[in-house]
């Protein structure tokens, strides 16, 4: 039973260890994102096995990303997505007012241009999930006001052959 | 690679907590063994944000624990094994070996939650997986005034049948006020 204080010192301490790495070698500061988000994906992926192993079927894209805004993201974040919007043909807006990993930061404008760095392993994360039940996507967040995040996420249903 | 475990007793929410942790540990480590060439860099980074971790995790635990200060390191140990690693990773080592001036115990822990699911291949022989935690328990316990120095002794990842964790306590660290202060 990992509390949850220790994911999220660890999501940070990632995300400091490797921005600090980046700073002393080549400088390359788009690689950690990549190296955030593609962590993220690895565990997406990992997480959405164990979590589905008994789950029954679902039934569309819309079914997929509704389980991902409810339980997915309670178990993660211990709380649900606050809002939910789709054109109805791939792209899905998911809002959180009070994402967990940004409440610790303070609620103004003074950190907003470090909050996406504290984003990229959730996109990768969604991602990751998506990924093996069958949606190929693109997902992007962005944050306008600590501690709200928008999470962007275009899908691409691919289909299973079980 | 897929470990067999006991039928989960634990609620799923509980379980897949564990899980998110132990899976992003993994994936953490993966990614440092592919941004160092050598286990030894790999080791040192881990120690070092299990530092960073560990400085900030002291006081999330004093403050949801409620534990007193401790009047001795046999205390500390006891504090450590059967509050603080139940609190966050859920087991409890047992604490074995006290070196005969009491400076010095074993934490053996029989399951490592860190290490599930994991394989260690076999050009990584001399990586110590599960290093973050000597960072942690070390700078937790230097920010209540102890240095001590953690150490891996024994891994599971490494054919041996337990986890053997070494902790030695060097000193205690005076408040240095700055210079000019009276």
């Amino acid at each position: 039973m990992a509390d949850e204080a220790l994911f999220l010192l660890l999501h940070n301490e990632m995300v400091a260890g490797l921005y600090r790495a980046a700073e002393q070698g080549e400088g390359e500061n788009g690689r950690c994102t990549t190296k955030l988000e593609s962590m993220g994906f690895r565990v997406g992926q990992g997480l959405i096995e164990r979590f589905t192993k008994d789950t029954a079927r679902f039934k569309d894209e819309l079914d997929i990303m509704k389980f991902i805004c409810k339980d997915f993201w309670t178990t993660v974040f211990k709380k649900q997505i606050d809002n939910l919007r789709t054109n109805h043909q791939g792209i899905y807006v998911l809002q959180d007012n009070k994402f967990r990993l940004l409440t610790q930061m303070s609620a103004g404008k003074q950190y907003l241009e470090h909050a996406p760095k504290y984003l990229a392993f959730t996109c990768g994360l969604i991602r990751g999930g998506l990924s093996n039940l069958g949606i190929k996507s693109i997902v992007t967040a962005e944050v306008s006001s600590m501690p709200a995040s928008t999470t962007h996420s275009c899908n691409e249903c691919v289909q299973e052959d079980d | 690679m897929s470990r067999s475990r006991p039928a989960p007793s634990r609620p799923l929410e509980s379980l897949l907590n564990s899980e998110l942790f132990t899976l992003t540990y993994g994936a953490l480590v993966t990614q440092l063994c592919k941004d160092y060439e050598n286990d030894e860099d790999v080791n040192k980074q881990l120690d070092k944000m299990g530092y960073n971790i560990g400085v900030r995790l002291i006081e999330d635990f004093l403050a949801r624990s409620n534990v007193g200060r401790c009047h001795d390191f046999r205390e500390t140990a006891d504090v450590i094994a059967k509050i603080a690693f139940k609190m966050y990773l859920g087991i409890t080592p047992s604490i074995t070996n006290w070196s005969p001036g009491g400076d010095e115990f074993s934490l053996i822990l029989e399951n490592n939650p860190l290490v599930d699911f994991v394989e260690l291949p076999d050009n990584h022989s001399s990586l110590i997986y599960s290093n973050l935690l000597c960072g942690v328990l070390r700078g937790a316990l230097e920010m209540v005034q102890m240095a001590v120095d953690v150490k891996f002794v024994q891994d599971t990842l490494k054919g041996d049948s337990v986890t053997e964790i070494r902790m030695k306590f060097i000193r205690r660290i005076e408040d240095n006020l700055p210079a000019g202060e009276e």
